[in-house]
């Protein structure tokens, strides 16, 4: 079945009693059980819940893994799977992720006596010299935020099962739609399912998808133990999100593809981050998967002074964290998304006063343009 | 401002643009800044959202403290509350803590170095001997789940404050209607508030308060950087359920109150815990610290075959896990909120397979006593 297919049928109902084609809110937190030793499943809604369960399906049949998890955030997510490992435990981690996993790692999980080095994943000589005796796993954004450097997951799925290392894929920028992480290797992918899975900039969630069984369970151990999960609402919610994951996406793939051209010819604009360009350093690998570039674009602008033009006066792009959704979003990570990472990492990496990073949704492309074409201009 | 004024106006100022009495349900998962400089108070929802925000502040004013923040679940609010700890702290905790709480402790938080000590905490003398140099903090729940312990909290927690620990209570059972630790000198207040607080069977969810201004910001960090938040319609259930937090109380453990007398009066069961009777032990001390008993109690039948009876008979009380909501719900500790327990420690815990333990809901209390003398006694 395509990814469009199983996309417009999570949550889709064969209930026979009411004939209803979507997947009931059940706002309930316990159960009743039909008697002593007895369960119809669902005990309590923390341990299982059918509308969160529908949505975890869903998602481990969209990437191809056994079992699906969904959680409060992205974030609660990426704690709940740090519950995988133990004091003394190492992990491998991309250089220039999200802010706010970086954040868990050094002022949390460090804490706990977990230590994290800090590679460029789109290198897999780089991420094999990382590797330690106590390593245990891989955590690597597939497509990085806000640089977008390609990762070959195939390559570091391969090294991280030489080595018995967890091969833990952020998936979030590409979705299992632009690639599903578990068919090339890797062992689990997780999502800040508020992004492009959930799509409306409606709803905070994460979601996870794991291969093997075995790891499932433990997945499952903690999820329901720590308890960070995502409430009926917001599973329903999400569910019918990610019915559009491919229109949706297509359509920003489209538009960013323009832009991303429309910006690189710009006078304002200096070093363009958008894989679908030629000259772009994933660009070839991405190319040969075939789903196309994604829908993120990340720009230097040539003055300071445009940064704060750009982010004031665009219109139809919205000032404001987070991305993936359908309304085209601005945000500038060196103070917003990355503000946690050091200064010294940040200048090093690029992450830098000039650069902006656009999340392209899913307005006309030539009103995205014109937005972007008179932000730029002088005066009001 | 009285608790029944304030649970219907301190979550709940009118909304200022439209004059909606009831809290809008933002669902934005994001908020447009209007300077690069100055961001507003929002940004991304997992860090602040207002709905959620509202309650935050509702939970905290009704707890006494200056800092409420609300998670996904009990668990979630209790293991985000673990994580100001570090490995090699060591904490005191009473040792028939709930379940959930006691398997992240000795599996979870045991792998990164947390260390813990299960005391009989109705004794401080217990108490003050596990007490080491590396201990951090207690960890308390009184009434406790489901032995009905109590912990003289005023006592446990100047004790605390001598050593320099942390106190942590757990008050899911009481609610701040009939108990406010943070008024006894405790530090930190967590609540599943899926239970009294929500009141209606329908939402998970959990809180954590506290009126130490650091302590409040750590929490809020950790909070923010773990993400286990609660979504805001959730949050919005949350608000109206606590709009009848009172009501709710005082009917329920009225009905309590009849059901465990009439339940010490039947041949087939053989003891009742409940911290309104006289000859519970812990009895002046609870009356000291809350303004009631509450409404769950558990009692012993006299074999595992009535049990199983009551268990699978009863028709209003759902049998279930949880407690606290307008339904009635007959629960068996050994296997729902204990079975995360070993089989030795649960003995060892005084909780037997004998042992109910009923949330009382606001059914009319003699529908409640019918449905049990049915078959108990026919």
């Amino acid at each position: 079945m395509n990814m469009a297919t199983k996309a417009a049928h999570i949550g889709l109902q064969r209930e026979t009693r009411t004939g209803a084609v979507t997947v009931p809110i059940y706002q309930t937190a316990t159960f009743r059980h039909p008697g002593l030793g007895q369960s119809t499943g669902y005990d309590y809604s923390r341990s299982g819940n059918p509308t969160r369960q529908a949505l975890e399906e869903g998602m481990a049949a969209l990437d191809g893994g056994c079992r699906g998890f969904a959680y409060a955030s992205g974030m609660a997510a990426i704690t709940s799977l740090m519950f995988l490992f133990k004091q003394g435990d190492h992990l491998i981690v991309t250089e220039d992720l999200y802010g706010g996993s970086y954040r868990l790692f050094e002022k949390i999980f460090q804490q706990f006596g977990l230590s994290f080095s800090y590679v460029d994943t789109s290198d897999v000589g780089l991420v094999r010299q990382a590797i330690r005796p106590n390593t245990r796993a891989l955590f690597v954004e597939s497509l990085t935020n806000p640089l977008l450097k390609v990762a070959d997951i195939e390559g570091l799925a391969a090294l991280c099962k030489g080595h018995g290392l967890l091969c833990i894929v952020d998936n979030t920028f590409l979705t299992p739609y632009l690639l599903r992480p578990l068919d090339l290797g890797a062992d689990i992918t997780i999502y800040s399912a508020s992004k492009y899975l959930a799509g409306h900039n409606d709803t905070v969630c994460g979601l996870v998808a794991v291969k093997d069984p075995e790891l499932a369970e433990q997945v499952y151990f903690h999820q329901n133990g720590v308890g960070a999960v995502l409430g009926p609402q917001d599973s329903w919610l999400t569910i019918r999100g990610m019915k559009t994951l491919t229109i949706r996406l297509d359509r920003q793939q489209e538009n960013a593809s323009a832009i991303a051209n429309w910006l690189t010819g710009h006078a304002g604009v200096g070093k363009v981050y958008y894989p679908g360009l030629a000259d772009h350093p994933g660009h070839d690998l991405m190319r040969a998967r075939g789903k196309g570039f994604g829908a993120m674009i990340a720009f230097e602008v040539t003055e300071p002074h445009l940064v704060n033009r750009l982010l004031m006066k665009t219109k139809l792009i919205s000032f404001a964290e987070s991305l993936g959704g359908v309304e085209s979003l601005i945000t500038f990570p060196q103070v917003q998304t990355h503000a946690d990472i050091e200064p010294e990492t940040l200048e090093r990496l690029g992450i830098n006063h000039l650069l902006l990073r656009l999340s392209v949704g899913i307005e006309d492309k030539d009103d995205l343009i014109a937005d972007l074409a008179q932000a730029f201009e002088e005066g009001e | 401002m009285k608790f029944a004024t304030e649970l219907i106006h301190g979550g709940n100022p009118i909304d200022p643009e439209h004059g909606s009495l009831s809290h809008p349900i933002y669902l934005s998962s994001t908020f447009a800044q209007r300077s690069m400089d100055h961001f507003g108070r929002y940004d991304y929802a997992r860090s602040g959202n207002p709905t959620r925000e509202a309650l935050e502040e509702a939970v905290a004013k009704l707890e006494g403290g200056s800092t409420g923040l609300a998670f996904a679940s009990g668990m979630a609010a209790i293991t985000s509350t673990f994580l100001i700890f570090a490995p090699g702290d060591h904490l005191v905790v009473c040792e028939d803590v709930y379940g959930g709480t006691f398997r992240v402790l000795s599996t979870l938080f045991k792998g990164w170095g947390l260390q813990v000590t299960f005391v009989d905490a109705t004794d401080q003398g217990a108490i003050a001997a596990a007490i080491r140099p590396e201990t951090r903090a207690l960890y308390l729940e009184t009434p406790s789940n489901p032995l009905i312990k109590i912990i003289d909290l005023a006592a446990a927690a100047a004790l605390a404050r001598e050593k320099g620990l942390l106190t942590i209570v757990d008050n899911t059972f009481m609610t701040p209607y009939l108990q406010r630790p943070l008024e006894l000198g405790c530090d930190i207040v967590l609540h599943s508030g899926t239970k009294f607080l929500n009141g209606h069977s329908d939402v998970i969810c959990g809180f954590a308060v506290t009126g130490d201004p650091a302590l409040g910001q750590r929490l809020r960090f950790i909070q923010n950087a773990f993400g286990a938040v609660l979504g805001p319609q959730d949050c919005w259930l949350v608000l109206r359920g606590l709009k009848t937090l009172k009501v709710r109380m005082e009917e329920s453990q009225a009905s309590a109150r009849r059901i465990v007398g009439w339940l010490q009066e039947q041949k087939s069961v053989a003891k009742v815990y409940y911290p309104g009777l006289p000859e519970h032990p812990g009895y002046a001390i609870h009356n000291a610290q809350a303004s009631g008993p509450g409404a769950v109690l558990s009692f012993e039948l006299t074999d595992y075959k009535t049990t199983k009876r009551l268990l699978e008979g009863v028709k209003l009380a759902a049998f279930a896990v949880s407690l606290g909501g307008v339904e009635s719900i007959l629960s068996y500790p050994a296997k729902m909120s204990h079975a995360a327990m070993p089989a030795a420690e649960r003995e060892a815990r005084g909780i037997k397979d004998t042992l109910v333990r009923l949330s009382v809901g606001l059914e009319d209390a003699d529908d409640l006593i019918e449905d049990m003398d049915r078959i108990l006694n026919r």
